[in-house]
């Protein structure tokens, strides 16, 4: 079962994620501060879980059958911010508080600031073993809801990532699923002869994953077509839990930003942020175009 | 067996102990691992979830009485905290069962991101407390845990002195949600609190009352201040003893009403006195009441492996030492 009775297209969920980059590089532009690299890469993935695929009804965020979600790449947190509002968790306008003094809009999510958020996070590595006891806790009282986790690539280096992924093992727990957001750069990066690498923190993760015990799929993580193969996939195996490793690009949706570890967490200048909206809005246009045609 | 108030300005809770002459032992590991069987019948959201060292804190008992509410989480403190964490967002009372310098000093990040920052409702449990581990050595000892937790914020930290108080220590921690720091130790020590004795988080306990020095212990070092204030009446140097078995919220009026009755101040505890025991009745009389203080603990340093009456010579925490420092702060002034 899905959240929704009728699912979006897939245009209408393309268009939501270009929406959603638009106000993700509003929100930092306005707050002047914040990640951008990381949020662009996450976007249609978030989009995806909530407007797609979680069971979540944000007029009742404490519904205790929900769909949990957990960011544990929590500096992306503008980008979840930015789809809770979208999904209608707070209003959109709230997004230009992110980060200022008394806004619910924490740097880093603080479970109890805003609805829709499930558990605190920032230090990073520490969001699957949460999501494992949600999963554990779900399979003891008995409740169908399903955990989903969203980790970065560079958080997975943190050993505790792995005690995790050992114990959901273990437990079987077929009712989680990690979602690695595998857009291959980290902040800084590896020296290496001749310089700085800023290749991929791990290499096949998903080989890793598998290699303790869990089921992986692999997808693009900016194609809705992609997204929503795997974690309707995910969705329905059982007595594994699923590593869904969606390949993305850091500071996918706006050319300049794009695989380019200087936007991990920089603020656009006035031109930039012009330059970044005319070419989001080319996306929605063209979106427009292929559902006209 | 409790009464309210005493003489002159003290006003605190006053129990009188058992006598320590042929006293009941008791391993507050084993009281620990028991109570845990009988809480599980009254809170049905309590698990137990466990460092792969069940058979060390006792959580096996629980473990064997309560299967399906024992979840063993193998090597790896870091993950059972978060674990523990997402649990609580459930509704469950997860209690963690490892180490004390594990819980402490192997988990502190999870411990602040997932459970103290957030609130939640995960009960701590460090086994092995202190240096009286059972020869383990360093590694295995906890001198700072006190000092670790004390300095989260939100997080109430508890040091009961035996098996009686652990028992209604822990009944309390169930009634009252929010992140909790419990220290167990592993041997047997005497009990000292009458069977009626019911425990309250923050409170401190006046076990003996007498007005030229004003011993303070937690955990079940406060048996080792008892020995002491004994000794001190052996030369007629009257020693009130207050028993502080919550370090935070620490029960500030009654360190202030103690140093106001006695004017000297000895503190006593299994830990560092570094961030511990002693510096929390030394925060506390340096912003309301200055007093000569002495603090009996671990001199900045760690511990090694050794029997146990070693240790407590070697380290300086011995009633002897309690005692001494008490005699010495009379002769100097």
């Amino acid at each position: 079962m899905t959240a929704v009775e009728t699912r979006p297209s897939l245009d209408d969920l393309r268009r939501m994620s270009v929406q959603a980059r638009k106000l993700i590089v509003q929100a930092i532009y306005h707050a002047g501060a914040g990640h951008l690299g990381g949020p662009l890469s996450a976007a249609d993935i978030l989009v995806a879980l909530y407007f797609d695929q979680m069971n979540v009804d944000p007029t009742n965020p404490d519904w205790p059958e929900r769909d949990r979600f957990i960011l544990s790449k929590g500096h992306s947190s503008i980008a979840l911010y930015t789809v809770l509002a979208m999904r209608g968790y707070f209003p959109v306008e709230e997004l230009n508080t992110f980060d200022a003094a008394h806004s619910r809009l924490q740097g880093h999510p603080d479970m109890h600031a805003l609805p829709g958020l499930e558990m605190s996070t920032g230090s990073l590595g520490q969001g699957l073993s949460p999501g494992l006891g949600m999963a554990l806790g779900a399979k003891v009282r008995g409740y169908p809801f399903r955990t989903w986790v969203m980790l970065g690539d560079g958080e997975i280096q943190e050993g505790q990532i792995w005690e995790a992924v050992f114990t959901a093992a273990r437990y079987r727990l077929d009712n989680v699923t990690a979602i690695l957001d595998y857009n291959g750069l980290p902040q800084f990066g590896w020296p290496q002869a001749g310089g700085f690498t800023r290749e991929t923190p791990i290499d096949d993760p998903g080989a890793k994953f598998r290699a303790f015990g869990w089921h992986v799929i692999e997808c693009d993580g900016h194609d809705q077509t992609s997204i929503r193969e795997a974690f309707d996939a995910a969705r329905v195996f059982t007595d594994q839990p699923t590593c869904v490793v969606a390949h993305t690009v850091k500071g996918q949706g706006v050319s300049f930003m794009e695989g380019d570890f200087n936007w991990h967490a920089k603020v656009p200048s006035d031109e930039q942020l012009a330059e970044a909206l005319a070419e989001l809005d080319a996306q929605l246009a063209a979106i427009a175009d292929v559902e006209a045609a | 067996m409790t009464s309210s108030g005493a003489t002159g300005t003290m006003r605190l809770q006053r129990v009188e102990p058992l006598p320590l002459a042929g006293a009941e032992q008791q391993a507050l590991r084993e009281v620990w691992g028991q109570t845990l069987v009988e809480l599980a019948a009254d809170y049905p959201e309590l698990v137990v979830l466990d460092g792969d060292l069940a058979n060390s804190t006792r959580a096996d008992i629980f473990a064997a009485a309560v299967p399906d509410r024992f979840f063993e989480m193998g090597i790896a403190e870091q993950n059972m905290v978060g674990v523990a964490a997402g649990m609580a967002t459930l509704g469950f009372a997860p209690w963690l069962s490892t180490f004390a310098a594990f819980m402490a000093n192997r988990a502190t990040d999870q411990v602040r991101i997932v459970v103290a920052q957030p609130h939640l409702n995960v009960k701590m449990c460090g086994g092995y407390t202190g240096i009286l581990t059972g020869k383990t050595g360093k590694t295995h000892q906890s001198v700072e845990d006190i000092a670790i937790f004390r300095a989260m914020p939100g997080v109430v930290t508890l040091a009961p002195a035996d098996g009686v108080e652990l028992r209604s220590a822990m009944r309390a921690m169930m009634e009252t949600p929010g992140p909790m720091y419990l220290r167990v130790t592993r041997d047997p020590s005497p009990v000292i609190f009458p069977d009626n004795y019911t425990f309250q988080i923050g409170p401190g306990v006046l076990l003996r009352d007498g007005g030229e020095v004003g011993l303070i212990g937690t955990g079940v070092q406060t048996v080792r201040v008892l020995e002491a204030a004994d000794m001190l009446a052996g030369e007629r140097i009257a020693a009130s003893v207050l028993h502080l078995p919550t370090l935070k919220p620490i029960d500030a009026d009654a360190i202030v009403t103690l140093a106001e009755r006695t004017g000297r101040i000895v503190t006593a505890e299994d830990h560092s006195i570094i961030g511990g025991l002693g510096s929390a009745v030394a925060e506390v009389l340096g912003e309301r009441r200055p007093t000569p203080m002495r603090r009996i603990g671990l001199r900045d340093v760690y511990g090694e492996s050794a029997p146990n009456d070693y240790l407590l010579e070697a380290y300086g925490i011995s009633a002897g030492h309690v005692a001494a420092a008490a005699r010495e702060m009379i002769q100097e002034s």
